[in-house]
This record gives structure tokens, C-alpha cells and sequence, in this order.
């Protein structure tokens, strides 16, 4: 989110000034590339996850699988807190390896403990968050991902997201009224971040794309997600 | 070379699969059971034998047989499982015991025989002593070897006999010469020697030992040396395990977890040190616990690495606590607390390396974190399993346990979804409703055929949507043949209005949401 320059009262101007600063010092240059899926190159501020950054991912599973996909596949463990419909089968299609999957899938009201003790061991964290969170709790929080360089995903809004990606539409394909079945689907992404990344973009993904057949990701690893269309507009 | 057999006392107790599985189980003994391994029976009650079943014979024939037969599923670790507290009785009456196989040992006869004074009362004072163990039937043989020992005790209490059978030393050779060749070689040498012509162990004990040899190699010859009476295989006394179970009574019975993990500790440490003094780590243990009102609980507990005393505390305190929090009361106060190590291995090849662990052990500290937190089956990991509902093929496992088998992955499951897997799976369907134009349900008769085209949607208490899209429906038939577990819904897909898609069930109850693709 960027920090409208808009005149506020006192207490909401401070903390504005402080999301500023903080987008400042998240845009490090030394923060390290995670390996990203392709596709995102132009979907995502920056053009790639970034280690200790959070990022939201709001209204889709499947997006949030699919940025999981890249780390994955370069060997990283990933874990995926507080979302018990998490589907396995759907995940592995994707390109995440099961063997570093870990779930917890009720952590009922400590889940953001267990989101700090799984972010020094595991490198990429996923989570659903329950309820508000204190802004003191997240700078804790924040701090302890950026030491251990661990991405964050969160499924849901988080105060002080690095970037925050989201569908805006999505359309399927191969269903029609009254035959045929879901093959594809054209998604428009919509992502924002803060400092540099901070203008809106909107892109069209394939989500998943028609090559994510069963046949097709048993044999060389194709393009889950295919970047088909290319737009993007500042907003 | 020519050794003279050593007399060799063997004690037996039959059908000892049988005896261990019923006792592990709670079943009477005398009752018709059978073990089955692979679709077959592999040991059976004397009993289901009265009955016509004998070893070999496939389930349903053995059924068939024996109508009232109970089956169990063979267990071999079961087997040596409870025979080890009958070794250790026999070991304190009669030193140096070979363990042959669960329930046959073998030992010398000399010195139990001075001891007891003759060998028919030393083969009384073992029974005894095994029969104050509950074990009932067991007999005794004493002959020249292990192996015509062995046949001895089997002759023994055949019919109505004493259960003590004793061969005259030299007279071991008469003795066995009447049984089946096949006793000393295996089925195919057996079967050829059938068409030889030699049928008894006294036949081929005439043949000329060279040529046996010449014949049938070493292991011809060793048969040869066993049917002859003249076996050289000596009692090779078992050197008795180091005993590392820890177990502690509570007087008073303590019925708070906390309280009991507190109390528990001293020995866990106990447990693990005496381990480590031997340069053993354990990755598999056992705890078994009674409470007051009578109730026991046991159960297998792995570790991908080692146990260290904390994690043995941990696994106490998940046992005991099932669902519950740490500080919950438990329905009954404990009073015994016991732990057996399952799995043991030498540290060497657990040495951490020079620059310490890989990454992946760091992992493993994590989650055991998190698991001592949550709980146990709070941190899984996931695999993907053979079934047709989306819910049942995802195999979840808990962190640290060994995944189940999962040998039909591979099937072809008709009626699963073939095509793209839903992101969000729910582990409990929704209720939704899915209308008609008219405003009706949805409702689909006993062809598959559906009363109306379906043209809004809605989740439970929602507003109902218009259906962009949808394709259906698409039965899944599972167990028809079994009124309990069958099974039949049929499926539809539908794309809502906000471009959202579903994957709908309508089982007998209504309509239920199974999986989202979001």
C-alpha cells in the first residue's frame, strides 16, 4: 500500500510516515531474489519474491500455490498455516514438492507463534490469518523474517505488506451450460507494493493454463502458469 | 570329523503365533483362529485344525471350513513380542537358552539333568516354570541334537501322552527314522528325493554320506548329518539383552498431565543415558500406560532422528492427552507409566557431521517446536492417496510418522476427477443450494437425470447468484454390493456469477459444496 500524501490528523500521519520509512528500508538493494515463477516477472513488484518480505494474496488459493511453486521447486521448504482446505492434489500439480510441504492446518488462536517458529526454520511461509493482528506483533514479526530471510504469503490483508497481488476477474473456460468441463482460466491480477513498487498494475494470467493437464505435468516441468497476454497500466 | 551330539533339551509350546496373537488380542485360546498373511492361512488353533483348517489354506476356504473362525492378521514382531517374558523366566530356571524360533528354545541337557536330578525332572521344572506363565500346552523333548529334540517334543502329548518325551542317548537315529523326509530339506530337494524313492529320514540316513554330498552339496550334507542322528549343531547359548525399559508406578495415581510429564522426567533421562552408555540412540518406542480403573493404552511412537529425553516426555504427554490441552484433567488417574525402546541403533550412524547438520535438522527443530505446542497431529505433511472423493485422496500424515502404504495411487479410481484439482478442498462439505429457474431444488432421480436445468446458486443463508456455466452430472457409485458403505453421488461443476468455480456433490441428504477452484 502506498501512503497517500493526503493531510491526516496527528496519531494516523506518524504512522503513514512510518510505513514510508519502513517501504524505504524494505527496498533494500541486499535483500536476495527468490526464485519466482517466470510468469510473475511482470506481475510482481520487483519482479520476483524477495527474501523477508511479506506479501499478500488475496481471494485465490491457486495464486498463492503458484507463487509458492517457484521456491519449492528450487529445493526450499515451504509451510502453510491455518488454511485446513489447503488442496494437496491441486499443490503438486503445480509444482510444489509434497516431500517439503509441511501443513499446519488448525493452529487455532496461536498461529502467529507458530508462524514465528516456523519462519527460522522454513523459508517460505504461507498463512491465513485469524483475526486482527497487533501492529507491535507484525514489526516484531517483520523484523524476525527479515533476519532469517524468510517470504511470508499471506492469504488475507496484512498491515504493512510489502506487496499485496489480488484477482480482480477471473473467467473460466471449457464449461458451458451444460457440458464440457473446466480446463482454463484467464485471471486479471491486480499488484501493488510499497516505494519503488508503489503504482498499481494489472496483468492477465492463465491461471491455470490449458497446458496443466495431468499427462503434461508428469513429464518435463511446462509452464504451470503461462503468461499469455501481457498489459499493464499504471493506475 | 565326527562329533558325538550333545543331549539337548527343547521346549515347545504350539501354535505359539497363534497363543501370542489371542493374548495380545483377548481371545480365548481353545476358541477356532486363524492368522492370515497374504490371503492365506498361516497358523491356526487346534481347535480351527479339529475343523479342517491347516496352513496354507486360502481365507475364504478356510471359512468355509470353519464357519465360527476367527481371523487375526499375522504379526511376526508380535511373535518374539510376547515369547521374550517366557525366554527371561527359562533363562532364571536353566542358564544358557538358544532362542530357535518364538516359541522353541533349545538348551543342554547336562547341566539341568545334574541339576534337577535326571532329565525327566528337569524337563518338569521347565515346564512349570512356563506354565506359571500362562502358557498352557508346552512340551518338552530331550534327545542326541537340537534336531531330534526337537521331533521328540513334537511326539510328545500327541496322544494323550506325557508332555515329556525323552529318546534314550543312541537311540536318536531309531527315533526319527519313521518321519518325513522333508523335515530336514527343503520342498523341491523333498520332492525329489520323493521320486528317488526315499521317502523317511531313516531311507536317506542309509545313503552313503559321500555320495549325499557328491548329490546335494553342503546342504544335503548337513540334512544328511540331522537324519543320521550324528547333527553337529551345537546350543549356542543367547547372551541376554541389556534391558533398557523404564516403568513407574504412581502412589497416589496421578491425574494431571503436567504433573505426570513432571514426575516422569527423572526416568526419561534415565532411560536415555543408559541408552547412551552403551553408545545406542533409540528411533522407536513404545508406551504403555494404566490407569486406575483398569483402562491400558499402548502405542508405537517413531522419531525421524533420535529420542532424546524431552521428546520421550512429549510423546507421554501426547499419548495421554489425545485432543486436550496440556493443563486438562485426564478421565482417570494413572498409576502405571511404562516405555519399551521398539528401535535401536548404534550412535555411529547417527554422528552428527563435523560442520553440523544439514538444513533439514534445523527443519525437523522447528517443527518438533511447533509439535510440542499443538500437539502430535497438528504438523502433517501431505501425499496424495488413491480414492475418488477429493478429501480422501489427500493422505495426511503427522511429522515424524511413517506414511501408510499407499499402493493404489496407480488405480484408475472411476469416477475421480480427471482433469485440473481444485485449490481449496474442504475437509467438511458445504451446504449449498442450487435452484432451478423456477426457484425449486435441484433434484436428480435414480437414472441421473436432472428434474430442471440449474440457473442460480447459493451458499447456506446467501443470496442466490446466477449460474453462468455448468456441466453434470457425474455419478461416482462406490461399494453398491455393501448396503453399509455405499456410496452414490453425483458431481457437477458450475461457475457462479463473481466467475468463481465449484465442484458440487448431491448425495442423498442435498447439495454440498466439496471443492472450490479459487
Amino acid at each position: 500500500m502506498t501512503a497517500p500524501l493526503a493531510p491526516a490528523d496527528g496519531p494516523s500521519r506518524v504512522e503513514e510516515l512510518q510505513a514510508r520509512i519502513r517501504g524505504m528500508q524494505a527496498t533494500r538493494l541486499d535483500s536476495k531474489l527468490v526464485p519466482t515463477h517466470p510468469a510473475f516477472e511482470r506481475v510482481l513488484p520487483g519482479g520476483s519474491l524477495r527474501e523477508g518480505t511479506v506479501v499478500s494474496v488475496e481471494g485465490s488459493t491457486t495464486l498463492l500455490m503458484a507463487l509458492m511453486a517457484g521456491p519449492s521447486a528450487s529445493g526450499r521448504w515451504s509451510a502453510v498455516v491455518g488454511m485446513p482446505e489447503f488442496g494437496v492434489e491441486a499443490a503438486a500439480r503445480f509444482g510444489i514438492d509434497l516431500e517439503r510441504l509441511v501443513l499446519v492446518p488448525d493452529p487455532g488462536r496461536q498461529w502467529l507463534t507458530v508462524v514465528a517458529a516456523l519462519a527460522d526454520v522454513i523459508p517460505v511461509v504461507a498463512v491465513r490469518p485469524v483475526g486482527g493482528v497487533a501492529p507491535a506483533e507484525t514489526s516484531r514479526l517483520t523484523a524476525r523474517l527479515r533476519q532469517r530471510g524468510t517470504v511470508l504469503l499471506v492469504a488475507g490483508e496484512w498491515p504493512g505488506s510489502d506487496a499485496s497481488l489480488g484477482v480482480e476477474a477471473s473467467e473460466w473456460h471449457g464449461l458451458e451450460l451444460g457440458h464440457g468441463h473446466l480446463s482454463d482460466r484467464d485471471v486479471v491480477v491486480s499488484a501493488g507494493g510499497r516505494g519503488e513498487f508503489g503504482r498499481r498494475a494489472r496483468s492477465r494470467l492463465q491461471l491455470p493454463g490449458r497446458s496443466l493437464a495431468v499427462e503434461a505435468v508428469d513429464a518435463a516441468p511446462p509452464a504451470p502458469v503461462r503468461l499469455d497476454e501481457y498489459e499493464r497500466r499504471a493506475v | 570329523m565326527i562329533i558325538d551330539p550333545t543331549r539337548t533339551i527343547v521346549l515347545w509350546c504350539p501354535d505359539w503365533p497363534v497363543f501370542a496373537a489371542c493374548r495380545e488380542a483377548g481371545i480365548d485360546a481353545t476358541l477356532p483362529v486363524a492368522l492370515i498373511q497374504g490371503g492365506q492361512v498361516f497358523a491356526c488353533s487346534a481347535a480351527a485344525r479339529r475343523d479342517g483348517v491347516v496352513r496354507g489354506v486360502k481365507l475364504r476356504e478356510a471359512q468355509y471350513r470353519s464357519p465360527g473362525l476367527i481371523l487375526l492378521d499375522y504379526d511376526a514382531s508380535l511373535d518374539v513380542r510376547v515369547f521374550e517374558p517366557v525366554v527371561r523366566r527359562v533363562e532364571e530356571t536353566v542358564p544358557g537358552v538358544q532362542l530357535i524360533r518364538p516359541g522353541t528354545l533349545a538348551m543342554r541337557a547336562r547341566g539341568p539333568a545334574r541339576y534337577y536330578g535326571g532329565e525327566d525332572a528337569a524337563a518338569r521344572a521347565l515346564l512349570d516354570t512356563v506354565a506359571g506363565l500362562g502358557v498352557a500346552g508346552a512340551r518338552v523333548g530331550v534327545a542326541d541334537g537340537p534336531f531330534a529334540a526337537e521331533q521328540a517334543a513334537r511326539a510328545a502329548g500327541a496322544a494323550g501322552e506325557p508332555p515329556v518325551g525323552i529318546v534314550a542317548p543312541g537311540a536318536s537315529a531309531a527315533f526319527i527314522a519313521p518321519l518325513p523326509v522333508g523335515l530336514v530339506v527343503d520342498a523341491r530337494t523333498s520332492t525329489l528325493l520323493n521320486r528317488l524313492g526315499v521317502r523317511t529320514l531313516g531311507e536317506f540316513a542309509a545313503l552313503p554320506e559321500a555320495d549325499v554330498r557328491r548329490r546335494f552339496g553342503a546342504a544335503g550334507a548337513f540334512a544328511h548329518d540331522r537324519a543320521t542322528g550324528r547333527e553337529q549343531a551345537r546350543v549356542l547359548a543367547r547372551t541376554p539383552p541389556p534391558e533398557f525399559e523404564v516403568s513407574q508406578e504412581f502412589e497416589p495415581p496421578l491425574d494431571r498431565i503436567d504433573q505426570l510429564a513432571f514426575a516422569f522426567r527423572v526416568r526419561a533421562d534415565e532411560f536415555i543415558e543408559r541408552m547412551r552408555a552403551k553408545r545406542l540412540v533409540c528411533t522407536g518406542i513404545r508406551i504403555e500406560i494404566d490407569d486406575e480403573s483398569g483402562g491400558h493404552s499402548s502405542r508405537s511412537w517413531l522419531h525421524p532422528r533420535w529420542f532424546t529425553p524431552a521428546d520421550v516426555v512429549d510423546r507421554v504427554r501426547w499419548q495421554l492427552q489425545g485432543a486436550g490441552t496440556a493443563d486438562s484433567a485426564l478421565t482417570s488417574p494413572i498409576t502405571r507409566l511404562r516405555i519399551v525402546p521398539e528401535r535401536i541403533d548404534s550412535t555411529g550412524n547417527h554422528e552428527e557431521g563435523l560442520w553440523g547438520g544439514g538444513p533439514d535438522e534445523r527443519v525437523h527443530h522447528g517443527l518438533t517446536r511447533v509439535q510440542s505446542m499443538l500437539g502430535h497431529d497438528a504438523v502433517v505433511t501431505a501425499a496424495i492417496g488413491g480414492g475418488r472423493m477429493l478429501a480422501e485422496r489427500q493422505v495426511l500424515v503427522p511429522w515424524g510418522d511413517r506414511a501408510p502404504e499407499r499402493g493404489d495411487t496407480a488405480a484408475p479410481w472411476p469416477g475421480s476427477l480427471p482433469t485440473l484439482a481444485p485449490a481449496s478442498v474442504f475437509r467438511e462439505r458445504l451446504p449449498i443450494g442450487l435452484l432451478d429457474a423456477g426457484g425449486a431444488i435441484v433434484t436428480i432421480d435414480a437414472r441421473g437425470a436432472i428434474s430442471a436445468n440449474p440457473e442460480r446458486f447459493a451458499l447456506a443463508g446467501g443470496v442466490a447468484a446466477p449460474v453462468r456455466a455448468w456441466a453434470g452430472p457425474w455419478p461416482v457409485v462406490e461399494r453398491w454390493w455393501d448396503a453399509e458403505h455405499a456410496k452414490r453421488v453425483h458431481r457437477f461443476q458450475i461457475v457462479d456469477d463473481d466467475g468463481c468455480a465449484w465442484l458440487l456433490v448431491r448425495d442423498d441428504e442435498g447439495w454440498w459444496a466439496e471443492a472450490r477452484y479459487d
